[in-house]
């Protein structure tokens, strides 16, 4: 496989790892030279998906997250995998608002922000075994949607 | 938190980084001030701030929902594009202002 890279990282499902995990891969991504705009999107879904993990899939227990990154020419994908309690309903927890946990002032915007800010994501998950969000996102493609305008 | 409080108006002084493990703090904190000085007014100060995800976003409407009871407003200054971006993308903008400097 030309142009191909991997990296793996697994860690405790502790809040303090949220900012571990999105600068690992931020850091990992820099090989694409990519934009800072493009960086910190995928910060912002990294954060989103392993927030999700650490409240959600293991609702404040200690596990282990791990964090599953590939190059692919100017292709990056990302997994983010917990075994925790797994979602019941993929479609309506993707919905923007919807949260289970709105007492703990949980937006709901989580999909709804790894959906913005990446091409594409994809949820697969099962109740009791876990759940596996996968996300991608074409670095360099010279996207001016969300280009911010000059001051 | 850094925050400050001027009568019924309250300043939070954000972090360099609002995400779950920051914003749980802030909201512990904001709640206690916000019900010992009878505040009605909520500033967030984005000055520090470079990132921002979801769980920020959940840390404001959280105290909207506190204030709003009391005819309270939450604003948002010092915002940098990015933090823009994110405020903009979640809708948390039909609740909250931004207050935008004059440019020099």
């Amino acid at each position: 496989m030309k142009n191909a890279n991997e990296m793996e990282v697994i860690f405790d499902s502790r809040s303090e790892n949220e900012r571990f995990a999105r600068v690992a891969v931020a850091a990992f991504m820099t090989q694409l030279n990519p934009t800072i705009e493009e960086v910190a999107d995928v910060k912002t879904a990294v954060s989103e998906a392993v927030t999700n993990a650490i409240i959600h899939g293991y609702e404040n227990e200690l596990h282990k997250v791990a964090v599953f990154c590939r190059i692919e020419d100017n292709l990056l994908t990302v997994h983010i995998k917990d075994t925790g309690r797994g979602i019941e309903d993929v479609e309506q927890a993707m919905q923007p608002m919807y949260t289970t946990k709105p007492e703990m002032d949980r937006s709901g915007m989580g999909f709804a922000f790894m959906e913005a800010f990446m091409d594409k994501v994809e949820v697969e998950s099962s109740p009791g075994i876990g759940t596996t969000v996968k996300m991608q996102k074409t670095i360099g493609k010279g996207r001016n949607l969300w280009t911010t305008q000059s001051l | 938190m850094k925050y400050q409080v001027q009568e019924n108006c309250l300043t939070i002084f954000l972090p360099k980084e609002v995400d779950h493990h920051h914003a749980e703090e802030i909201r512990k904190n904001a709640d206690m001030v916000i019900e010992r000085n009878h505040i009605k007014y909520v500033i967030f100060d984005f000055d520090k701030t470079e990132f921002m995800d979801s769980s920020g976003i959940g840390a404001i409407m959280g105290r909207y929902r506190i204030i709003r009871l009391i005819g309270g407003e939450v604003w948002a200054v010092h915002t940098n594009p990015r933090i823009k971006k994110v405020l903009t993308l979640s809708g948390v903008t039909k609740i909250m202002q931004i207050y935008e400097e004059e440019q020099e």
